[in-house]
């Protein structure tokens, strides 16, 4: 069976491109890409990937508008229907704005845009998004946000960390973010969002290849070895 | 009918453009500063056929994200 993944563009989306070849590369098939303003999503999704970039310009708040567009409840649907949903950086705040993922992403508690690798320690090896890293293992990642400082009420932390939620946590403080979360599943554990880049980090030519096995994970999870 | 819907960050939520915001104050020589919260204004213009129930769903909505903000909706006339 063929592994079969959507990529969305918002206007302002600029991560995009980057996402779609990450799968393509690493699946081995074509990446679909579909519209902010599409309705309906592409039949038999096994992967919905929400890109980086500053979708509507980040009006209102980061992820806001691009949260109520068309496509997003067609998302929001499918998420709901199992089907993984991935969100990177301005796709992680488009997915806690839609209410897929709890909290929210503040700006960063340094006010200034951080753009670097950081090291992350992967905190959840088994979920479908994680299971090809191990638990504590440490990865390095780029990062490249000014709202990435993750909150959420200590009720919330406490469940996210006693069910095996936090799927990432930075190794040293980034951002600001609560716990040092860099990203967080949803409670079925089919949707993912991470401010770190790991589609910026899956060739040697990026400095780096610890973001290949994310996606060699979900593609082994969906379709088999 | 004008309406101003104010958001602000809930209490307790970090606003680092607020200290950000005070620092600048008191770089400018301003003393007794204690505290700055940067909030949001909106100003709408609506019909009068809209709902005060119909006001509040467009904040809880949009206008403010519940995890980190409350809002207040003044009609101004």
């Amino acid at each position: 069976m063929a592994f079969r993944s959507a990529v969305v563009t918002f206007p302002g989306s600029n991560c995009d491109r980057d996402l779609a070849v990450a799968l393509e590369k690493i699946s081995g098939t074509e990446t679909i890409r579909v519209w902010h303003g599409d309705a309906e999503l592409p039949d038999n999704l096994d992967f919905i990937g929400l890109p980086g970039g500053f979708s509507y310009g980040d009006y209102l708040r980061c992820g806001a508008i691009a949260s109520r567009s068309p496509v997003m409840q067609a998302v929001v649907a499918a998420a709901a229907r199992g089907v993984p949903v991935f969100g990177v950086c301005n796709g992680f705040q488009v997915l806690t704005e839609s209410g897929l993922l709890p909290g929210a992403l503040l700006r960063n508690s340094g006010i200034r845009f951080v753009c670097r690798e950081v090291s992350l320690k992967v905190e959840n090896a088994q979920s479908l998004f994680t299971s090809g890293y191990e638990a504590g293992q440490h990865i390095r990642i780029p990062v490249a946000h000014h709202d990435g400082n993750y909150h959420a009420d200590e009720d919330t932390l406490n469940r996210l960390e006693g069910e095996g939620r936090v799927a990432f946590r930075y190794a040293e403080d980034v951002n600001g973010s609560a716990r040092q979360i860099a990203g967080v599943l949803n409670a079925a554990g089919n949707v993912l969002g991470m401010m770190p880049h790991p589609e910026r980090a899956i060739e040697n030519t990026h400095g780096g290849t610890d973001g290949r096995a994310l996606f060699e994970s979900a593609i082994r999870g969906l379709v088999g070895a | 009918m004008k309406v101003r819907v104010h958001v602000s960050l809930k209490p307790g939520v970090l606003d680092p453009q607020g200290r950000a915001i005070h620092h600048s104050l008191e770089g400018l020589g301003f003393s007794g500063v204690n505290d700055v919260r940067a909030g949001r204004l909106f100003e709408l213009d609506v019909a009068d056929s809209v709902s005060d129930e119909a006001l509040d769903d467009m904040c809880r909505k949009l206008l403010a994200n519940m995890v980190i903000e409350n809002y207040r909706i003044e009609k101004v006339a």
